[in-house]
């Protein structure tokens, strides 16, 4: 059968990207592979590791549960916004301090995820914060180490 | 890990929805949320032809409030509805489910019409319209049917829907006064699948005896189960310790749990009586 392509149009990081992509690739394979912003990391491919989250129209999503051919008319946010310049977002550099990472692969996923949520509740608790992580799997840290430092971006992204 | 093959058909509306379903019928899916048919279709455990997204059909998104009853388009996703007014207010009992279904990130793309259709007996929704007494506007080009929740669900994964039918809107009526409900479940950690979970409604009279009651289980066998017996058995009492007992023992009898590597039928029978104690108890009082 014959491939069915599709064109569209897509804002990630503010960035206009046109492309023209097949009806089966998903939204995680065409941020890395066609757009080349490798960030974002692909886990499980079904939705249950949360390593590709995106913020998509500005909410955290799977971006493997997506096809890039929905995403058409749509903003994207990846992992590659947070930093600015060589000058670390709050939540990677909270992370950085308190050793939120070891092999960093399911990182850029609870950033995003992270990122939404701190927006929408600027001084979470302890429970809010694991109960909002429940979502992104990290095999190496046991997360007390996550968990410490999205108590430290809250607290220093909450200052004036 | 990747997806099969297929022509993607994107619907700007019902109508759109609905020529394309009568054409293609079976080999087509509609792609709703994802948050279930992704996942099969990246395991290749089904390759349909055509996928018929309906994300931007307008009109099937929202809840509206109109002759006692919410109408809850079938496109209305998790996050919508944990931020609906309407849901907190009207409908406490999904309101109170909403946070065990997955995590955050399904919930903001998941959609309520989309789980239904998908019909996983393990999850909380199909059972809590049963407890509602839901009714499902399905639609085809044809014409419309409203069907009670509890004939839609027709076993594992299955409903009733024809192959030219959409689920386009759920149909709650609105509980009347001294009506209290509950929702609690048992899952290995937040957001798994329930090993047992239970929606509760009750009704009090005035004098704080038990009219009416609906007892529904996910996770309890093929498709979500209604305890009749048990349910019946309240009417009439106060939903005083020995009413909940012989309840929970007659909960314990009708689920048709099939077990698991997680839990055995034994112990998710177990949990049935457990959460119907507990889930009687909250409703009861909330009901006052």
């Amino acid at each position: 059968m014959s491939t069915d392509v599709h064109d569209i149009v897509v804002t990630v990081n503010g960035r206009r990207y046109e492309r023209r992509v097949g009806a089966r690739l998903l939204l995680s394979d065409f941020i890395r592979h066609e757009l080349l912003l490798a960030g974002t990391h692909v886990g499980c491919e079904h939705g249950v590791c949360g390593a590709c989250t995106i913020l998509f129209d500005g909410e955290p999503i799977r971006s493997c549960l997506m096809f890039a051919v929905q995403a058409d008319g749509h903003e994207i946010t990846t992992v590659e916004s947070l930093a600015d310049g060589e000058k670390l977002h709050p939540l990677q550099q909270a992370m950085h301090e308190c050793h939120g990472l070891q092999c960093g692969y399911c990182t850029p996923g609870i950033l995003m995820t992270m990122k939404a949520f701190l927006a929408e509740h600027p001084s979470p608790s302890e429970a809010e914060i694991r109960e909002a992580l429940s979502g992104n799997l990290c095999r190496c840290t046991g997360y007390q180490h996550i968990v410490d430092a999205m108590l430290l971006a809250a607290k220093r992204m909450a200052r004036p | 890990m990747k997806p099969a093959p297929f022509k993607y058909l994107a619907a700007r509306s019902f109508d759109d929805a609905l020529a394309f379903k009568a054409q293609h019928g079976a080999d087509a899916r509609f792609l709703a949320g994802g948050q279930s048919l992704v996942p099969v279709l990246n395991f290749r455990l089904t390759q349909p032809a055509v996928l018929i997204d309906i994300n931007d059909v307008a009109g099937a998104s929202g809840v509206t409030l109109a002759d006692n009853e919410l109408r809850i388009g079938a496109l209305t996703r998790y996050r919508t509805l944990q931020r609906e007014a309407l849901i907190v207010r009207h409908c406490p009992l999904i309101a109170e489910a909403l946070p065990h279904i997955a995590h955050p990130q399904i919930r903001n793309r998941g959609t309520i019409g989309g789980n239904l259709c998908h019909a996983d007996p393990a999850s909380e929704l199909p059972a809590i319209m049963l407890a509602l007494g839901a009714r499902l506007r399905l639609r085809s080009a044809g014409g419309e049917r409203l069907l009670d929740a509890r004939d839609f669900f027709t076993g594992a994964l299955s409903t009733a829907l024809h192959d030219d039918e959409m689920l386009a809107e759920l149909i709650v009526p609105l509980a009347p006064p001294r009506t209290g409900t509950s929702f609690m479940e048992v899952a290995r950690r937040r957001g798994d699948f329930a090993m047992m979970g239970v929606a509760a409604v009750v009704r009090l009279g005035e004098d704080g005896t038990c009219r009416d009651a609906r007892l529904a289980f996910c996770g309890a066998g093929d498709r979500p189960v209604l305890a009749a017996k048990a349910a019946a058995g309240l009417i009439g009492g106060k939903i005083e310790h020995t009413d909940i007992e012989t309840a929970a023992r007659s909960a314990m009898q009708e689920v048709e749990p099939h077990g698991s590597v997680h839990a055995s039928a034994d112990y998710q029978r177990h949990l049935a009586g457990v959460l119907t104690r507990r889930a009687l108890k909250m409703a009861r009082g909330r009901a006052r």
